[in-house]
């Protein structure tokens, strides 16, 4: 398969009625607009288990996410399955969710995290700070330009923060 | 010196929630609690906001149980529109909707949260001791849970339109039927999805019986038990009457309309908890605590209308010679017993050919007050509004299942923590999941908390008597 008709999957999660927590999905329903090929985009409140199932559907999984203390004005790093764990509520980790599509599924998807800096996650609110809406936008255009071009094999831990 | 010993959040339940226990100098527990951040300004955040929002906007409550609370607040918008009687179809799209809810919960709870520490051990490590580790040694069963799990995600997907937000139930009924091509698809699947159910019962009876005697004692306690119940003394998670009993099985008080629940059900506050404690008022907040959910529902039936599920629940009654089963860990019995009756009724509704009618709404006379209750995954689901004429809600009461549970869970706590802590020196990982065991029998949802990358933290503190902290512990 070839760079550019591989599968996508941009997962955004998070509490839209949490002022910033409602980062991922924000990201998630900005991308949505912009009908790009080969790209599907879903929005949650936290991930599951399910997902894993879903995610063997896809060659590349992006999970959007609120980062409460990453870098300004957002991350993005190639994220590797993780078999542990040690600690967690009724959602699971990307990670986590990567290690059962890969263990239950037999997946080989890759996967990417963006983290988008967030600041403000203890009000109910379903507006994002000024600060995290601008962090927002520059995460968008970086992903919009990365799901046109698809070349993500040019992207290495070097480059995962900006 | 005495010690304070924190645990906080406690893991795979959700939002924070922590756990002190107070130890003397010998390590013996002198007080035990299970602390609740719950969000009631959710209560004030929806004055003013039009009736007619309640149903989709009561879902950023939770991201767990949305559709319970999607559902409660239409039941209560339905009245507050004088739709006393829905369609056929809108009905039955509900309950679809509902029974694809209960699913979905309870298998997560049991495959994800449940099972590492019924499969392992509670004293295993809790590097194995996850959903990854049942994976790893239980691929089928792993597999099973995450099918069955999307499985109702898709139904609550046909049926509300989407998985979060959903729009399917309005005032007065639904937005939509399910279409032949729909329904043909979740018939493809039921058989396979039943036989799961059967399985996942199957395990949770067995593990029950096998280690009676050891889980008899595990947290329990003689309590009351309340749920909605059929007029007729079915288990309905959809609609019905207030019903509760004792801890021998005599009734308290049977068939009350849900709208009269504030005669019967009051809220007590202490001053150490944000989440309040309910009590049946006619025994007063120290005798009329009650637990709700699976457990408590199985107790307050007289029977259950699915073939299997009845079996299962007379099998259950057995144990305990058909009087209420107070056992803590019974739990999961009772919600894979829980699980399978909602397959089952999953597999009714699909073959009704009421899911595609097209008659979906009803009006009536307005009123300025509305009450929705609901037999939620984890217990009775209380919604109760108030508007003025300008259709903005004015006043709204939640009791959502878990603050029901509250002093339940406390007791699990208390009793959890005399029984392993007390006298142990060395507070281990194992020991400290004996009381998280406990509480993670009541599957609690702890209000959605928000969960950023960074900002889930396992925090262990130790204080002395004086609130001095002695040392801490924080698990990435």
């Amino acid at each position: 398969m070839t760079a550019n008709n591989k599968k996508i999957l941009l997962l955004g999660f998070g509490n839209p009625a949490r002022a910033d927590d409602g980062l991922g999905p924000a990201v998630a329903d900005s991308i949505e607009t912009k009908n790009l090929p080969d790209v599907v985009v879903e929005a949650d409140y936290q991930l599951t288990v399910e997902d894993s199932a879903q995610i063997t559907e896809y060659d590349i999984v992006i999970f959007a996410d609120a980062s409460a203390n990453g870098p300004e004005p957002f991350s993005f790093e190639p994220l590797n399955a993780r078999q542990e764990g040690s600690f967690s509520s009724h959602s699971v980790e990307p990670a986590q969710v990567m290690a059962l599509a890969e263990k239950l599924f037999g997946s080989k998807a890759k996967a990417f995290m963006l983290g988008v800096r967030g600041y403000e996650f203890n009000r109910f609110d379903a507006g994002l700070s000024e600060k995290a809406k601008a962090n927002m936008e520059k995460a968008v255009d970086f992903i919009a330009d990365l799901l046109k071009t698809k070349n993500f094999n040019k992207l290495n831990k070097e480059i995962a923060c900006f | 010196m005495s010690k304070r010993v924190i645990i906080e959040p406690v893991t795979r339940v959700e939002g924070h929630g922590k756990v002190s226990i107070l130890l003397d100098e010998n390590n013996k527990v002198t007080q035990a609690r299970f602390h609740i951040v719950e969000f009631r300004g959710f209560e004030r955040f929806i004055q003013g906001r039009p009736y007619w929002e309640m149903p989709v906007i009561v879902q950023r409550l939770c991201g767990i149980c949305p559709v319970s609370h999607h559902l409660a607040a239409a039941k209560a918008v339905d009245m507050l529109v004088g739709a006393d009687k829905l369609t056929p179809t809108a009905e039955k799209m509900r309950r679809l909707m509902h029974y694809g809810q209960i699913l979905q919960s309870h298998a997560l709870h049991f495959f994800h949260l449940c099972s590492p520490d019924l499969l392992f051990g509670f004293d295993a490590d809790p590097k194995i001791r996850n959903v990854i580790g049942v994976a790893l040694k239980h691929k089928d069963l792993a597999v099973q849970g995450v099918m069955m799990r999307r499985y109702g995600q898709e139904i609550i997907k046909a049926t509300a339109g989407k998985k979060i937000h959903g729009t399917g139930a309005i005032p007065g009924g639904i937005n939509k039927n399910l279409s032949i091509a729909e329904r043909d698809t979740f018939l493809k699947d039921i058989k396979q999805i039943l036989e799961w159910a059967r399985g996942a019962l199957k395990i949770a009876k067995d593990y029950t019986v096998e280690n009676l005697e050891k889980l008899k004692p595990f947290g329990s306690f003689d309590s009351n038990h309340l749920s909605l119940i059929r007029q007729d003394g079915a288990m309905d998670l959809y609609h019905g009457n207030l019903r509760a009993i004792d801890a021998e099985g005599n009734k308290i008080f049977d068939q009350i309309d849900s709208s009269d629940y504030l005669d019967y059900i009051a809220e007590e506050v202490k001053s150490w908890s944000y989440m309040k404690f309910p009590f049946i008022k006619s025994l007063g907040p120290e005798k009329g605590w009650y637990r709700v959910g699976p457990l408590a529902r199985v107790n307050t039936c007289d029977f259950i209308d699915t073939p299997e599920a009845e079996k299962a629940r007379q099998e259950f009654m057995a144990v305990t010679n058909n009087k209420p089963n107070n056992i803590t860990m019974a739990y999961h019995w009772a919600r894979m017993l829980e699980l399978l009756h909602s397959v089952e009724k999953i597999n009714e509704l699909l073959n009704d050919p009421d899911l595609q009618g097209n008659d979906l709404v009803v009006k009536g006379e307005r009123r300025n007050e509305g009450i929705g209750l609901l037999e939620a995954p984890r217990g009775t689901l209380f919604h109760h509004y108030k508007i003025n004429d300008d259709d903005q809600v004015v006043m709204a009461n939640l009791i959502v299942s878990t603050t029901n549970n509250n002093e339940p869970m406390n007791r699990a706590v208390r009793q959890v923590a005399a029984d392993h802590i007390s006298g142990v020196a060395d507070i281990t990982e194992g020991l400290l999941n004996h009381i998280e065991v406990a509480i993670r029998a009541y599957d609690p949802c702890l209000s959605c908390a928000t969960h950023a990358m960074g900002k889930m933290p396992l925090k262990v503190t130790l204080y002395d008597e004086q609130g001095n902290e002695i040392t801490s512990k924080t698990k990435e």
